[in-house]
């Protein structure tokens, strides 16, 4: 009887461990890098930092997470940024008024996505793993032709609003120093809004499903395909936000933007949670993970640590990431 | 004893060709309210594919589907369900990941409107769950509870309930009792009783003649994809209908 209960509660506390377990990691490291770093790694200069520099992964990783909650993946979020960039550098520099080159990595974004969603469900793909591999080819290869492969600089600040904005709070007593980065209220805006949006609409909900069983989901009348394209296409939009934060943050349009920026946010993803298999996962568990990425890169640059060892870090936080998701699959569904 | 009864559904000379090979050929079939009507047949023999069509996953290459009288084109399954026509399939097309209650309403989930936007009604799909699953006599610990964590039978429940949560009419099952334990059989089978008693016609694709010989009032065979046999229940044998399922009359 004692068991039972032991269990019982032990089991009871599975869902809280997957919603909040990572968020435990995540607090567990930044006392971690308080303690190694006192002076410096809670300081207003250095946190800010941190958010400025996540902002623009932030946005790949929460496309990617959907793509990954349906299965799937898209290996093209790098490329659709440095597309969408160099589109946006092209059109800033032909001289087009700032709202519409801040419109056009968006409009680029939301297109290259929704290339990839009717190529994997028109052309009916085996994996979306073969049309990102081939958009992420495409899509770099095209930014490269539209710039000539050369860098292009110098931007207008309504342009660089959203990457390199500063929102003062010297009305609130703070010092100059202590402003907000426009990106960490932009990130803030986008995560509530899609966790609205997986959460509690149908259409995030039938993501979920998706992912879960496809079948389940064709047997219950819903347009799987449908779904999937809009899954992709907002993939590419964010990433194109990405590229509009990459464009503020550099000033310029550069070849070699994003670049394997799709591995850290598909790391970040698996970080926070979500699982290959579909249909695991939450927004909060994608912040985190990207955040603990963030500041795994941080600390250890205040540390002075090599970047070789972050990359040993980082590959070895994923393994164990996905090796806690194995055992609390095998803890908490019956065989 | 059919013919007092109200006719839910009738398809008539159905033929579903894939490609060159010939699934189904002018193939009939009639379900009455309140009747149980059992489809068996090898592997093979077109069962599965009569029950795409039937449920508006497969269009048929010719003939038609009449329900209650009246003729109908089903494009998607939504098409089906919309008419009170439901599928319980073998792999169960339940969503794991989600709980009881958001599989139950997967596709039809209750929303309510908060200023322009239209979310999700949780408390509904819990309340209606509830109610549901107490109608039909099925016990879980709560409609939060995810399906991956349920047990075979407790699945094949919720596959059920989740077929009838919007007033069916006719209910078609394949093979409900394949995958389970056997002392979760009889509670499945309880529960098609239960629905035959609330005047709901239900199609059975079993190979168990213990399940057809327990709930069904007909019985039909098909072989190769064409009618082979068809009788009352009470007018025929074990012996015989699996004579028909190999071909044998």
């Amino acid at each position: 009887m004692e068991d039972k209960n032991k269990e019982s509660l032990h089991l009871r506390l599975i869902p809280y461990f997957e919603k909040y377990g990572i968020l435990l990691l995540l607090v567990l490291m930044i006392l971690v890098m308080h303690i190694l770093q006192p002076d410096v790694f809670l300081s207003w200069r250095n946190v800010t930092n941190v958010f400025k520099q996540i902002s623009w992964q932030s946005m790949l990783a929460l496309g990617v997470f959907m793509v990954i909650v349906t299965a799937g993946i898209d290996l093209s979020v790098g490329s659709i940024m440095m597309l969408s960039l160099m589109i946006l550098a092209v059109v800033a520099k032909a001289g087009a008024p700032w709202f519409i080159v801040v419109m056009t990595p968006l409009i680029a974004g939301f297109l290259c996505g929704l290339f990839n969603g009717l190529g994997i469900t028109l052309l009916r793909m085996p994996h979306p793993f073969i049309m990102t591999l081939g958009t992420l080819y495409i899509f770099r290869g095209a930014g490269n032709l539209i710039s000539g492969g050369t860098p292009i600089s110098g931007f207008t600040d309504e342009v660089r609003y959203l990457g390199h904005g500063r929102i003062d709070l010297q009305w609130l007593g703070l010092e100059k120093s202590q402003y907000l980065p426009v990106s960490l209220v932009l990130i803030a805006i986008v995560y509530i809004i899609f966790w609205i949006f997986l959460n509690h609409s149908k259409t995030g909900k039938w993501i979920y499903a998706i992912g879960g069983n496809p079948n389940a989901a064709r047997a219950s009348g819903i347009n799987v395909n449908k779904i999937l394209v809009i899954v992709y296409s907002l993939c590419g939009f964010l990433s194109g936000i990405g590229a509009l934060i990459l464009a503020g943050r550099t000033d310029s349009g550069y070849p070699n933007a994003g670049l394997q920026s799709e591995l850290d946010a598909i790391a970040a993803c698996i970080i926070g949670g979500a699982s290959f298999f579909g249909g695991r996962g939450t927004v909060l568990g994608v912040f985190a993970g990207v955040m603990i990425m963030g500041i795994l890169r941080n600390g250890l640059n205040l540390m002075d640590v090599s970047s070789f060892w972050q990359q040993v870090l980082i590959g070895s936080i994923i393994v164990l990431a996905v090796y806690i998701d194995v055992l609390r699959r095998d803890l908490g569904t019956r065989k | 004893m059919s013919s007092s009864k109200e006719l839910l559904l009738e398809a008539k000379g159905i033929t579903k060709y894939f490609g060159t090979i010939t699934a189904l050929e002018n193939v009939n079939l009639k379900v009455y309210a309140g009747e149980c009507l059992g489809v068996v047949g090898d592997n093979g023999a077109g069962k599965s594919t009569l029950m795409k069509v039937l449920s508006g996953l497969y269009k048929p290459s010719s003939g038609s589907l009449h329900f209650q009288g009246k003729e109908q084109v089903l494009e998607s399954p939504r098409d089906s369900q919309i008419l009170g026509l439901e599928m319980v399939y073998q792999d169960l097309a339940l969503a794991g990941n989600l709980p009881i209650g958001e599989n139950i309403f997967l596709g039809r989930e209750p929303t309510k409107n908060l200023g322009f936007l239209k979310l999700l009604d949780f408390n509904k799909i819990k309340e209606l769950t509830n109610a549901h699953l107490d109608k039909l006599k099925i016990n879980v610990k709560s409609a939060d509870q995810k399906v991956e964590e349920l047990s075979g039978g407790q699945r094949q429940a919720v596959a059920i309930a989740r077929s009838t949560a919007f007033n069916a009419k006719v209910v078609i099952m394949d093979e409900p009792t394949a995958a389970l334990a056997i002392k979760e059989v009889g509670k499945v089978l309880d529960l098609i009783n239960g629905l035959k008693k609330t005047g709901v016609g239900v199609i059975v694709i079993s190979h168990r003649m213990d399940d057809i010989f327990t709930v069904c009032d007909r019985v039909m065979a098909l072989f190769q994809g064409t009618n082979f046999a068809e009788a009352e229940l009470i007018s025929t044998s074990r012996d015989e209908v699996i004579g028909w399922i190999m071909g044998k009359k």
